[in-house]
This record gives structure tokens, C-alpha cells and sequence, in this order.
């Protein structure tokens, strides 16, 4: 029982439709104050609460139901309420114990697209090299469109009781926007159109984006498709004709090596839970590659433009260079895959013939 | 289908009535009662409905509870007060001021304009002048009664009469207002009585509000089963308490009648019904 004493005029008026509302029995008894007896409702609100796991990492559980929904984790539920529709919803599917860490790491090394390239550095080249950088950035921004969309999209199917992996998505997706954003930036920077699209490449990038299956999509969009990125920044880093061209690139492959990271521990993690795990991504593999068989690859034009940046002009033995360096840019772009298909546990020949299925678009 | 159906009718005041009975309508099914509603556009109908034998059931307000014992008595059936919502019980209504004004009591607002609410709102209009009368002070001789009438039929459901009063408090169309306390308590927090503007000048005694009305010729079995699983929702359950807190209770309470003391006089007194439950109010248009 409480006792309620106060000097607003109105506090009997209010206090008994406060209590009347509130499910708490009111008396104006005795004279010059009030008194409440405490209704059973709030205790009773909280029957059959429970916790949503523990708030550390360590304490996440397998399978967190649909009623916790968007509760923190380790928060008291109350019981009931709706059940939204989080799909990935299995621990051993969507969760990698560097989740965490990963994600600090990534909210550290966020940069400022405005500072973090010296926009001011001159891009006055020759026009056929101008051409070819404009081709390849228009090339860039179709992909990292694609690696934004999928991460948001998963992101979005992932239970939030697997926060970190959310944070990394998330993180991931905005890594991609400011991708886009100093892609876009450079091909404009000389005030030529953008480059070309070529259905072959955009098909290619369609199969990654009709991928249901979280850890498929992981698997070909990060560990195969931003794996082959890595080589092709590093190729871009090394013969950028420009200092602007050298500095986007090579801020985007920092960013893209954590994305492959993840991609990589999210499957070693669950290829030890799940023996049926690498027959799965092999026939994603060889899905996509049936389902790719009938179209161009990789633009024709990102592939002149490549040798072009590399060649660094139109001499025969330019070009011969520049042809040489793209070759050299396919191999490593095949070892890094053959290395980290490894790392997945499959046989050093089931690798190599793997990655040689990949698609000719790179991502 | 009567008799292997219990019917009820509810007053659709709120898009949120057409949730509230749905969820009703699968929780009760979901027991093994067979239950439906109807949904009326204002009490008037539903109450006649009710006493004709074409409702089992109605979810009333106060004064289509005190129409349909009067419908009833008339053609010799019964009805009662079933259960009713916790929040039901022991209401007042108060007449506000501005806290500047100089009026100290009910006395005081003599040939001053007084706003209520709609024309069949119990809680703004009925009961507060009634209160008036008690006190020696005649509606629209001792004092100039502006009615604001938002959802006429409703019964002062609509909250908008009430609301109406109190913003032409504030602005100093009236210089009293009348409403259900706890109307007094929203309209302070939510800033349409700014904080400290206002005073109570008078509270009413306690009355009861909404009751669930059984009509007699109900089928007994299906209408005791309705009344048992009513009063056994519990707060403490997760599927039961999204509907008790659409509905506005804690627990459902067995219902009573003695409540309504105040509001049948002044139905009588205004001659808002007469004694067979017939329309007789004047200016009411449901």
C-alpha cells in the first residue's frame, strides 16, 4: 500500500484515473492524502520472460526465436508480441567467431571519401589513358554495386541476436557506397561520359544477386568474386597512370580484404560444423558457371582498358607489356582463389579446377 | 445462425473496434465458443436490436445499458450487466476553470457559458449537469450550456467533444468545460490544457461506464461460457494481453448496476429517454 500525499490541487483527480488506467486500486481515503494498493498487472506483464541469450558474443545461442525479434541481445523479452521474419536465424549458418573483431576493425578504418583522396593531385593524361580509366572506374561502380546490394540484402534476413554479423554487413555495404562514390568521382573527375556496360558482365553479376543462400552468397560474392577484386586493385595500384586512380583504389582494397576476411571465416567456421558444406559450394560453382557459359565475360572494352593502364600507350611493345601484365594479373587472380579454396579444405586439385570455373567477369 | 452463434454487437467509434472484436472473435474460438459480431454504426440500433432478440450480447456504453433496462422492462425480458472492464468502475467526471478565474465554486458560474460535450455523452454532458442541478444551478437558464457534439450516437465514445470543450477553455469561448477525469489527466500531458492553466473546480461521485449486456432470450450455456471465459483472461498471458490492452483493462470484473445511479437520473431528467426506452432527447440525431 502507498501512500500519496501532494499539494496539486488536481493530484486526486488525476491519481484515481492514473490508477484506474494503470490497473492499481485507488482510495482518497484517508482524509488529506491518497492510497494505492498495487494491481497485479505489471508482474503479470512479465511472466514468462526470458532472456535473449547473454549480451556477449560468447553467450549468443543457436537458434534465437522469432519472438525476440529486434531485442538486444541478453535483454528481458516479454513473452509474446510479434515474430518477425528473420530467416537466417541459425548460429551456424551466419555466425564467424572474428565476427566481433572484424567489426571493430572495420568501424576503425572508416574513411572520409572527401579527405581521404587528394582530389587536387592532377589526372592530366594522355586521352586513350583518360579513356581506359574512365572504362575500367564504370566497371568498378557496376560491381561494388552489386557487392552493396548483397550484404544489405542479407543483412536485413539476418536474426539480430547475431548483431556483429549484422554490424559487418552493414559496414560492408557502407564501405561499398563510399566505393562507388570515388569511382565515380575519378571517371567524372575530366568531364568525359562513363564507360561502357556490357550484358555479359551485368549477367554475370545477376547470378550473385539471385543467390539465396547465405553462405553461397558469401562464398561467391567474397571469398571468390571480392578475392579476384584484391589482384585487380593491386593490379590498379600499380599501374594507375594518375595519383588519384592509385589512391581509390588502393583505399578500396583495404576495405575489400576485410570483406574477404569474413568471407573466409564465416565458411572455415562452418565447414567444421557442416561435412556437406563444400559439395555445396562447389555446385554453386559449377551452377554459376553453367548458368554463365553462353555469355561474353568480361567486357571487352574493361579488358582493352586494362592493357592500355598497363601498356601506358599504344608502342606495339607497350601493348605487349600490357598484354603480359593482364595474363600475370589472371594467374594471381587464380592463385588467390586456388590459396583461399584451400584454406576451405578442398584438395589442391579440386581448387585449381574450381577456380578455374569462375566467372571471366572477375567478380 | 441464433442459438448455436453467440451474437454480440459492438458501436464501431474507432477503426481499432473492428481489431478488438476480430482478435475477441479468434481468442473465444479458439476456446470452443462460437462467437461473431456486428458492428453498428451508432447504440440507438444496437440496444433495440438487443431487446428484439437479435444480439445475445452487446458491449454497451452507460446509457445504451439504461436504455435497454428500460426497452426490456417494458416488454417484460431482462437484461444484465454482465462483466465489465476493471477501467469501468468508479469514474468521475470534473468541471474545469482556467486557474486564473475567480471562480471558487459551482455557484460561481452563474450566467457564465459552460462547454460539454456531445449531446449523448455521459461522462461530458449527462452526468456533469446533472451534478450542476444538484448543486441548485440550471442548464440554459443559470448557466448557457455550449455543446461541442462530435460523434452524435456514440455515446461519448468519440473523444472529440470532450477535446473541443477543453481547447475553447483555453481560448476563452467558455469559461468552464466538462469532462471524464481521466481526460482531464490526458489532455494535461498531452499540452492541450497547458500545464498549470487549468483548475478543478467540481468532481461528480464515482459512477460505472461500459458493461457487457446478456439479454435473456441468449442461449443460457453459450452466454455463461462467454461470461466464464471473459472473466478468465489473464493479464499474465502473451496471447490475451495485446487484446486487454487494445480494449483498455487489466481484468475483466463481474458486472454490476449500481453504478449508473447518476446517469439514470439525468436521463430522466432531461427526459433524454423516457421511462418504455423511448428516443425522446431533444437535438439528438444519432
Amino acid at each position: 500500500m502507498l501512500r500519496v500525499v501532494g499539494s496539486d490541487p488536481a493530484l486526486g483527480v488525476h491519481l484515481r484515473a492514473w490508477c484506474r488506467g494503470a490497473g492499481h486500486v485507488f482510495s482518497d481515503e484517508p482524509a488529506e492524502s491518497y492510497q494505492i494498493a498495487r494491481g497485479l498487472a505489471e508482474q503479470q506483464r512479465w511472466t514468462g520472460a526470458e532472456r535473449a541469450g547473454g549480451a556477449a558474443p560468447t553467450d549468443i545461442v543457436r537458434r534465437p526465436p522469432a519472438h525476440w525479434g529486434l531485442a538486444a541481445r541478453g535483454a528481458l523479452v516479454e513473452a509474446g508480441g510479434p515474430g518477425p521474419s528473420f530467416d537466417l536465424d541459425d548460429r551456424d549458418v551466419v555466425w564467424a567467431d572474428l565476427a566481433p573483431r572484424l567489426y571493430a576493425h572495420a568501424a576503425a578504418a572508416q574513411w572520409d571519401p572527401a579527405t581521404a583522396v587528394d582530389w587536387g593531385a592532377g589526372t592530366d593524361l594522355p586521352d586513350d589513358i583518360e579513356t581506359a580509366v574512365v572504362q575500367v572506374m564504370t566497371y568498378l561502380v557496376e560491381n561494388e554495386q552489386a557487392a552493396m546490394v548483397i550484404p544489405a540484402r542479407l543483412l536485413a534476413r539476418v536474426h539480430p541476436h547475431f548483431r556483429e554479423v549484422q554490424q559487418l554487413l552493414a559496414v560492408q555495404a557502407a564501405d561499398e557506397a563510399r566505393h562507388l562514390e570515388v569511382f565515380t568521382r575519378r571517371a567524372l573527375s575530366t568531364g568525359r561520359p562513363m564507360g561502357t556496360s556490357s550484358a555479359g558482365g551485368r549477367e554475370s553479376l545477376n547470378t550473385l544477386l539471385m543467390e539465396p543462400d547465405f553462405s553461397l552468397a558469401s562464398f561467391l560474392l567474397s571469398v571468390l568474386g571480392e578475392g579476384s577484386f584484391l589482384s585487380l586493385l593491386g593490379f590498379l595500384d600499380e599501374h594507375a597512370p594518375d595519383p588519384v586512380t592509385r589512391q581509390v583504389t588502393r583505399l578500396a582494397r583495404v576495405d575489400e580484404a576485410r570483406h574477404v576476411a569474413f568471407g573466409v571465416a564465416h565458411l572455415e567456421h562452418q565447414a567444421a560444423l557442416d561435412p556437406t558444406l563444400k559439395g555445396r559450394l562447389r555446385a554453386a560453382v559449377e551452377r554459376r558457371h553453367d548458368s554463365l557459359t553462353d555469355t561474353a565475360g568480361l567486357n571487352a572494352d574493361v579488358f582493352d582498358a586494362l592493357i592500355i593502364l598497363a601498356a601506358g600507350s599504344w608502342e606495339p611493345e607497350a601493348i605487349r607489356r600490357g598484354h603480359a601484365a593482364v595474363r600475370a594479373l589472371h594467374d594471381a587472380m587464380d592463385e588467390g582463389r586456388r590459396q583461399r579454396l584451400t584454406r576451405l579444405g578442398f584438395p589442391a586439385d579440386e581448387a585449381a579446377e574450381l577456380s578455374a570455373l569462375h566467372t571471366r567477369n572477375f567478380m | 445462425m441464433p442459438g448455436t452463434t453467440l451474437l454480440m454487437g459492438a458501436v464501431a467509434y474507432d477503426p481499432k473496434v473492428v481489431t478488438i472484436w476480430e482478435g475477441f472473435r479468434h481468442y473465444l474460438a479458439g476456446k470452443g465458443l462460437p462467437f461473431d459480431f456486428v458492428l453498428y454504426s451508432h447504440y440507438e440500433r444496437q440496444v433495440e436490436d438487443l431487446v428484439d432478440g437479435r444480439l445475445d450480447a452487446a458491449w454497451n456504453s452507460p446509457l445504451a445499458w439504461l436504455r435497454a433496462q428500460r426497452l426490456a422492462a417494458a416488454r417484460g425480458r431482462t437484461v444484465r450487466s454482465a462483466v465489465m472492464r476493471d477501467t469501468d468502475q468508479d469514474l468521475t467526471s470534473v468541471v474545469v476553470v482556467r486557474a486564473d478565474s475567480a471562480y471558487a465554486g459551482l455557484g460561481d458560474l452563474q450566467g457564465q457559458v459552460m462547454g460539454v460535450g456531445a449531446v449523448d455523452s455521459p461522462q461530458a454532458t449527462l452526468i456533469p449537469l446533472s451534478h450542476l442541478r444538484a448543486a441548485g444551478i440550471r442548464p440554459d437558464e443559470d448557466v448557457v450550456v455550449h455543446r461541442f457534439d462530435v460523434g452524435v450516437g456514440l455515446h461519448g465514445d468519440h473523444i472529440g467533444g470532450e477535446r473541443d470543450a477543453a481547447r475553447a477553455l483555453v481560448a476563452g469561448e467558455v469559461e468552464a468545460a466538462c469532462m471524464i477525469d481521466g481526460n482531464h489527466l490526458l489532455f494535461s500531458q498531452e499540452g492541450t490544457l497547458p500545464a498549470g492553466a487549468t483548475r478543478v473546480l467540481a468532481q461528480t461521485e464515482p459512477y460505472d461506464h461500459c458493461n457487457m449486456t446478456l439479454v435473456d432470450t441468449a442461449p443460457t450455456d453459450l452466454a455463461e461460457e462467454f461470461v466464464e471465459l471473459l472473466l478468465a483472461m489473464s493479464y499474465a498471458d502473451p496471447q490475451v494481453r495485446p487484446l486487454l490492452d487494445l480494449e483498455g483493462l487489466k481484468v475483466w470484473r463481474p458486472g454490476r448496476d449500481i453504478g449508473y445511479t447518476a446517469l439514470d437520473r439525468a436521463v430522466t431528467q432531461t427526459g433524454f429517454y423516457d421511462e418504455r426506452g423511448g428516443l425522446t432527447a431533444k437535438e439528438y440525431i444519432p
